[in-house]
């Protein structure tokens, strides 16, 4: 099949990109960018792209598919679904499934689930076995059967003497591990600590609790020469700390989700438990220096932390109800809406950010806009005016705090796999 | 004059017009409690759900009186721990009891915010009985009722709340509650027990009993929860009695007049010595009977408001 993508303003700063061009896209095979010829013109199906920005499909790096073990709350093809829906042309799942991705047989079963969809879907493996934090899992087998990083999300590595472990046997493939950064002796809270949570009398985490545990993953991947990457950095002392660490060459590298550069520990005043989440929403302080630390490349690249979970368990008492919020189809309207017209980011900053340095931590290769390179392409009009409305969302979950919110910004199409995503539907192309 | 709100999910933004409402209603229902027969028909027909997910006898029981003498129909509901594990959902035990009619919950929960849950799961009027360490309203009427019934004001004093802010549900409550009406109020305890930056709700932070006693009109005594762990905030119930017991000897010594509050049950020995807790400054009973008349105060102007 032939696809033409017309009048689209192709960026990618890892090519030098920024131009208005056409694309031709053969059989799922980029064949021509620039001008095309009336021939080409007829004997394509011809997308009138009006100007829309074209990159290198968006990759998340922190996704909680629920499969296998809650599928009542997420697959993983309902979770690709979301995230095609988002302007996600790939995405890594987080290991804490039930069973969780501690050994190969989960992590290709994960991988075969995904096989045939547009969105490329790479496992993270579990640190330890059952993310337990006592024994190391077979790191070497999940990276074989296609693990591109480790982590015990949900919590941090337990131990410092595991964690050093991890790391050191980890650089035999050059892997990363990727650390929920929390102090587990300060983590039986469930908000951020601070007047807030005194006003509501709720129990709290401080932010000290991250940055104890961001500090000793960095001083250990400086000893070890082992490389960690920080998830959903949420504290500026975090940031501080990465930011001195990269510094002195650590290997170290950081995220950021849409909402801890989005909202505060004020939303939760409302004990809407779709601000519940860990880390928690913390003060605007923070807030300002997820933005500044996006701004100077402290924190590399944005990713969600999408975490499905079912209504009856999220609409409970705001003590017992389980963390997390939907992220995928928010993601790009937020990061527009919030960063980019706000003018903290550029359209090159984002590219860079959700899809090229997230694949670089992984490891994994960046998509070409190029002729004779397969077609992996998010287009997205950063001008896009839209209400939130979680009841068409993909995602089997419907958990998001952002329901009824105003973006500006959002995904058209996303283009892999010889597929394609469009107006609600995919093609074969 | 009607309140403002539907609700009494807490003291926070309550105005001041509607707190002296609620107390000067609350004297009209004191003296009723003095009569023969200390019942009214002001409720009749009326149910209420006393919501108790948390045991808590003495409120329960200070609710279900001021219930009776308003002559409303009461139903009781206790329920300990989250409800998930156990298969019904706090919702679906929510939409379940006002599928029985019901028009007003009074709800006790370990989890603070459950009241305000509550009014977007519910059509009831909520009255908030103590959520998790957030509120508890009404014991913070009675205890300002209790203050104004012996000292004849509430504007200019001053108040101290003593003991363990972090873990109170009743501290919050006082500190909005009294500020709104002028009281000037402090918070005397370990700084382990003081939640964070909780001087900027206007309150400050001594850690020394002795100028509690000399600078205050009113110590508000809290209980010490002895299960608390243990260890980790205070190291030692004696240590904490030596450094913040109220005791005869330390308010003799400041020579003043001086007002003891407590919310009850009393830890005789630890936060209160029992010669203070049964001597002349203090009005822990008269607190208790007063509860019930503020609870009747707020179911009925709560009751009769829609
Ligand atoms: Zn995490």
């Amino acid at each position: 099949m032939q696809v033409l993508l017309k009048d689209v303003t192709l960026i990618n700063p890892a090519q030098k990109l920024n131009e208005k061009t056409n694309i031709l896209i053969v059989d799922g095979i980029i064949k021509k960018i620039g001008e095309i010829t009336a021939d080409e013109l007829s004997a394509s199906e011809v997308y009138e792209l009006n100007g829309k920005i074209c990159s290198p499909g968006f990759f998340d790096m922190h996704v909680h598919l629920r499969e296998p073990g809650r599928e009542d709350e997420e697959t993983v093809v309902t979770g690709c679904n979301a995230a095609a829906a988002g302007g996600f042309t790939g995405l890594a799942s987080m290991p804490n499934t039930s069973p969780d991705a501690d050994s190969a047989e989960v992590v290709k079963f994960i991988i075969e689930q995904a096989k045939d969809h547009l969105v490329d879907v790479h496992p993270v493996g579990a640190v330890s076995v059952e993310r337990k934090g006592e024994y190391l899992a077979p790191l070497a087998e999940m990276f074989d059967a296609g693990a591109v990083a480790f982590s015990d999300d949900g919590t941090a590595v337990k131990t410092a003497s595991l964690l050093r472990s991890a790391m050191e046997y980890s650089q035999m493939f050059d892997t990363t591990i990727i650390e929920h950064c929390e102090d587990p002796s300060m983590d039986d809270g469930v908000m951020n600590e601070g007047v807030v949570s005194t006003m509501l009398g709720l129990p709290s985490i401080p932010t000290v609790a991250e940055d104890l545990i961001v500090m000793r993953d960095a001083l250990i991947a400086e000893y070890t020469g082992g490389r960690v990457h920080i998830a959903h950095i949420s504290s500026k002392g975090a940031v501080d700390i990465v930011r001195k660490a990269k510094e002195r060459g650590v290997k170290v590298t950081a995220e950021v989700t849409p909402h801890h550069f989005t909202l505060t520990d004020e939303s939760v005043k409302s004990f809407d438990t779709n601000f519940k989440m860990n880390p928690p929403l913390r003060s605007r302080e923070d807030v300002d220096a997820m933005i500044e630390g996006l701004k100077d490349g402290t924190i590399d690249c944005i990713a969600t932390d999408h975490a499905p979970h079912s209504i009856e368990e999220k609409e409970a008492e705001f003590i017992y109800a389980p963390n997390g919020i939907l992220g995928l189809e928010t993601a790009l309207g937020l990061v527009i809406s919030e960063l980019v017209h706000k003018g903290h980011l550029t359209l090159e900053d984002v590219v860079q950010k959700l899809a090229i340095n997230p694949r670089k931590i992984l490891n994994l290769p960046v998509p070409k806009i190029e002729v004779d390179q397969p077609a992996n392409l998010t287009i997205f009009d950063p001008d896009a005016i839209w209400t939130v409305d979680v009841s068409k969302f993909k995602s089997k979950s419907k958990n998001s705090p952002f329901d009824k919110r105003l973006l500006t910004g959002k995904s058209v199409a996303v283009i892999n796999n010889s597929k394609m995503f469009y107006k609600d539907q995919f093609i074969n192309i | 004059m009607p309140l403002k709100s539907r609700h009494l999910l807490g003291l926070q933004g309550v105005p001041e017009e509607d707190i002296q409402t609620i107390l000067d209603t609350a004297t009209t229902f004191r003296e009723v409690l003095e009569r023969p027969i200390k019942k009214v028909p002001t409720l009749q027909g009326k149910t209420i759900v006393n919501l108790f997910y948390e045991s808590s006898t003495r409120t329960r029981i200070s609710f279900e009186l001021a219930q009776k003498r308003l002559s409303a129909d009461t139903i009781n509901f206790a329920k300990s721990g989250s409800s998930t594990s156990k298969g019904e959902t706090f919702k679906d035990t929510v939409r379940n009891i006002e599928a029985m009619k019901v028009d007003m919950i009074v709800v006790r929960h370990e989890s603070a915010g459950v009241p305000q849950f509550l009014t977007r799961i519910s059509n009831a009027n909520v009255i908030n009985a103590g959520d998790g360490r957030h509120e508890h309203p009404t014991q913070a009427l009675l205890d300002m009722y209790s203050i104004r019934e012996k000292l004849g004001r509430l504007a200019g004093l001053k108040v101290c709340v003593v003991g363990d802010i972090a873990h109170s549900r009743v501290a919050l409550s006082n500190i909005y509650g009294l500020k709104a009406m002028g009281a000037e109020v402090s918070l005397c305890a370990p700084p382990t027990m003081i939640p964070k930056d909780i001087y900027r709700l206007g309150v400050k932070v001594i850690h020394n009993i002795d100028e509690a006693i000399a600078q205050n009109d009113v110590l508000n005594v809290l209980r010490i929860q002895l299960e608390r762990k243990a260890g980790t905030s205070i190291p030692s119930l004696r240590e904490y009695h030596n450094y913040f017991g109220i005791t005869k000897e330390r308010l003799e010594k400041q020579n003043k007049d001086i007002l003891i509050l407590h919310p009850g049950p009393i830890n005789r020995g630890v936060e209160i010595s029992s010669e203070v807790a049964d001597g002349p400054y203090q009005i822990i009973l008269n607190q208790v009977t007063n509860g019930v008349a503020i609870r009747m105060a707020v179911l009925y102007l709560l009751g009769t408001m829609n």
